[in-house]
């Protein structure tokens, strides 16, 4: 802001005027509101619904999709755990078993907990960066569409008794075409690389966004952390991605066109799977919960009733989270009999991890224990979420340490501690954060007394499903298999697992009932109902189409509590500043400082990301049933498609005057 | 009473030079698609120690299609810096040339590598050296074709008066990709070609 207000004028057509530091005038009038209603509202009809560029309606849709991936990947596991209520039991077969639990794990680590994250992500990001819009608006809905087709594309294959049978890992040589000859694992391997397409495109989006799409002075050291947990997990994507994408790749070629890449008579390497998969699978267990940790670091302290203790130390412990994560993916492989001393040093490098996870835990609870707290339903979800991770958190330590590993891997004391992780860092973090920012979004209140229940529902069936894992785990009950003796001691355990985990999915059916009705019938939340200090509170529940009638000014890392922190004598303003009204356009500012920079024409409503994702959908149906000619049709009109989408228009913009608004 | 104003400082639209959104989104392609190729070499390097047999097991490949191929690569991102340059600077037919030139030489690395491909004693699917190179060869080669297909719809977006003198970052845009597919082909012939005779 300073920085804005101190340069002099008129270096280089750049906009360097300054603004005169005014109090907030009174909000837009409607004649602006009108106008801006219009550039920015949706077309009308079909066009308008599958051609949104909207980030506001794409996040909505994401966060709708992946909880209906949530409950059938919820469904799945509860069938499961009927099977394993009873020792010798037979409901399932043992085939049947295979596809539930790998389609379980596939469903919500790729279809459930990532895109969960994206669609809170792609609705939040412009409103607390104070833009209108995200970088790249088609890619956002070409993110969107893709994910959807691919999640139906591995779907699909569920009621034809084809889904992926090898397990989330899908690790070789199970799923080589020799002990796996159906098309269950060319379903799995087509179906990440199609997912993979759609997370690669969302994160650059995302990086994308942070470096031009904030508000004139939000430097990188006032942005909120979900921000740093969703770039972090962004730029991760970026790098790991690729890494299971070629591994789906090459197992794919392996099983159709009879390469050797994992085959060892061939001169293969079945632990290549094994490195690359781990190589993308660890980063990505830190990309499903550092923006769900940060949701926790933006959320909690507005219940605590103050800024979060230690934000700078949060932030870099978050990106140092996911660095540290990339170079300890050995630790999912100490069993393959590598040699100790790669072991060794991997499993050092994982107990590492323990030290920045730990400066999140402490931050959260020192906040707590400073803060003036309210006990509201999103402060029982968030604190749930520190107790959790401490548990999960500790259970990771025990299996960072090569003797304890040796014990237990593939037990079920592996699969407590990645639910613990799992679900208590991503789904508490999630379930909270709706009910922290549901108001924002639809203009009106969860009901807290049915929220007590949701969270008591969910909590207690949490710990009793997962807790005594644990204790099944060491007494070595493996993972993975379909059924158990009755004189094996495990029959009273699993009973209790299985009693759990239908009380957790109670919760979950309370929560979906506490969603309805707070739609239909919630109290109206205002503008800003919990006292937020973040620009999203700053504008009126449900935020208009083109979200800021003005382009605020930031001056500190909580415009909303400005005057009761005294932060210095600076002040936001978010009722004069930038108005962008000549078309749909928005302000771009310099990555590192937040200083306006160039003025961003956006595009409209769009058929291409729909039409494209139809055509790679019909380009890996192709592939799938191995018809070169239908894939080539599909691939022809992918490219179509995107040269349309780069197709310039004749004359480039040239500079424009700002209009401010004071 | 609050009223909008207008100042007299302007600010460009979408960005600075070649330096606009785009831009910075294409930096993203990079980082994932470079990272792409790390993971190819690295399956290669890790095919190539933890096998038992000789690796390559028919010798190190040839040079002679291979050097003239990468002179052609190399060769045409210098051209098409040079094409990019002089349309920026309005001369639209020099831009045309070097564009036109660029194409050639891109399509004629991808005769020789196809006519290498022809000529291999090995079949995809012989042993894991013949499925890694030809997956690792392949994936820069299907990168190299999407260049050339950019490039060539950038030739006749130009011809056809589409893009001009003003669309600076359309030009950057293609020209980054062309200049990050030739520095990958580098990587990637260092590691096919040249890697098997330093041991």
């Amino acid at each position: 802001m300073s920085a804005i207000a101190d340069a002099a004028p008129g270096q280089g057509g750049r906009w360097t005027g300054p603004l005169d530091p005014k109090p907030p005038a009174s909000p837009n009038p409607a004649e602006v509101a009108e106008r801006l209603e219009n550039i920015w509202g949706d077309a009308p009809g079909l066009r308008g619904w599958f051609g949104t560029v909207d980030h506001k309606t794409i996040g909505v849709r994401y966060m709708i999709t992946s909880f209906v991936f949530l409950i059938l990947g919820g469904l799945e596991a509860l069938v499961m755990r009927i099977q394993l209520a009873q020792p010798n039991a037979t409901t399932l077969s043992p085939e049947q078993y295979n596809q539930l639990f790998s389609l379980h794990g596939v469903t919500m680590i790729f279809l459930y907990a990532m895109p969960v994250l994206s669609g809170f992500s792609n609705y939040l990001w412009p409103l607390m960066l104070g833009s209108r819009d995200m970088a790249f608006p088609r890619l956002n809905a070409l993110s969107y569409w893709l994910f959807l087709a691919a999640g139906i594309f591995l779907y699909a294959s569920f009621p034809l008794g084809a889904a992926p049978d090898g397990g989330w890992f899908g690790y070789v040589p199970n799923t080589a075409r020799e002990y796996s000859p159906g098309p269950n694992i060319d379903v799995y391997c087509l179906g990440l690389i199609f997912l993979g397409i759609s997370t690669t495109v969302g994160a650059a989006n995302f990086v994308v966004t942070l470096l031009r799409m904030r508000a004139p002075g939000m430097s990188v050291n006032r942005l909120p952390i979900i921000i740093w947990g969703t770039l972090t997990a962004s730029v991760a994507n970026l790098f790991a991605v690729p890494a299971v994408s070629l591994a789906c790749l090459m197992l794919w070629l392996d099983r159709n066109h009879g390469t050797h890449f994992y085959d060892i008579a061939g001169g293969g390497q079945p632990l290549l799977w094994q490195h690359l998969f781990w190589l993308f699978g660890h980063p990505w267990v830190y990309a499903i919960v550092l923006p769900a940790m940060g949701m926790v670091s933006d959320a909690l302290p507005v219940h605590c009733r103050r800024p979060l203790v230690g934000y700078t130390l949060v932030a870099t412990a978050t990106v140092a989270t996911m660095v540290v994560g990339f170079g300890v993916w050995l630790h999912h492989m100490f069993a393959t009999g590598l040699p100790v001393l790669a072991l060794s040093f991997f499993s050092a490098a994982s107990f590492v991890i323990a030290i920045p996870s730990a400066v999140s835990v402490f931050s959260w609870i020192a906040t707590i224990y400073t803060g003036r707290v309210r006990l509201t339903v999103p402060f029982l979800f968030f604190t749930s979420v520190i107790l959790l991770f401490v548990i999960g958190g500790v259970s990771g330590v025990m299996t960072a340490s090569l003797a304890f590993d040796w014990q237990l891997t593939d037990t079920y004391f592996i699969v407590a501690h990645l639910h613990y992780v799992l679900i208590g860092i991503n789904l508490f973090a999630v379930v909270g954060a709706i009910y922290h920012w549901l108001p924002k979004m639809s203009g009106r209140m969860m009901d807290e007394r049915l929220g007590r229940w949701v969270f008591g529902f969910m909590f207690i069936g949490f710990n009793l499903a997962f807790l005594p894992m644990h204790w099944l785990g060491l007494i070595g009950m493996p993972r993975r298999v379909w059924t158990y003796g009755a004189d094996m001691g495990f029959s009273a355990t699993n009973l209790v697992v299985s009693i759990g985990a239908f009380v957790f999915a109670t919760g979950i059916l309370l929560f979906l009932v506490n969603i309805a009705t707070a739609l239909r019938s919630g109290r109206p939340a205002g503008p800003d109902p919990w006292g937020g200090p973040t620009l999203e509170w700053a504008i009126p529940s449900p935020p208009p189409v083109y979200n800021f009638a003005i382009i605020p000014l930031v001056a500190t890392r909580h415009p909303l509590w400005e005057d009761q922190l005294d932060e210095g004598s600076e002040r936001s303003q978010l009722a004069s500043g930038f108005l962008l009204d000549n078309g749909k356009e928005t302000l771009g500012v310099t990555p590192l400082d937040g200083e306006p920079d160039v003025i961003l024409k956006m595009p409209g409503d769009s058929l291409l990301p729909f039409a494209f994702s139809v055509a790679a959908l019909v380009l890996f149906g192709g592939l799938l049933v191995g018809s070169a000619w239908i894939a080539v049709i599909g691939g022809a009109a992918a490219i179509i498609a995107l040269v349309v989408w780069f197709r310039p228009h004749p004359t480039p913009e040239a500079c424009e005057k700002v209009r401010i608004y004071d | 009473m609050t009223e909008a104003r207008t100042l007299d400082q302007t600010l460009p639209v979408h960005g600075r030079g070649q330096v606009g959104t785009a831009w910075w989104g294409m930096l993203c392609l990079f980082a994932t698609e470079g990272i792409l190729f790390g993971y190819l070499i690295f399956s290669y390097a890790y095919l190539g120690s933890q096998g038992y047999s000789d690796w390559p097991p028919s010798g190190p490949p040839a040079l002679r299609l291979a050097i003239p191929a990468t002179i052609l690569l190399v060769g045409s991102s210098f051209v098409l810096e040079w094409a990019r340059r002089n349309a920026n600077r309005g001369n639209a037919g020099r831009g045309r040339i070097g564009l036109g030139i660029t194409i050639a030489m891109g399509a004629g690395f991808m005769a020789l590598s196809l006519k290498e491909w022809a000529d291999k004693p090995f079949a995809l699917a012989d042993s894991s050296y013949s499925s890694i190179y030809f997956l690792l060869t392949g994936t820069h080669l299907a990168h190299v074709a999407l260049g050339l297909a950019a490039l060539i719809v950038l030739f006749a977006w130009s011809i056809a008066g589409r893009v001009g003198g003003g669309h600076e970052q359309h030009r950057a845009l293609a020209t980054l990709y062309w200049h990050f597919v030739d520095v990958v082909w580098l990587f990637v012939f260092l590691t096919i070609y040249v890697s098997p005779r330093m041991v």
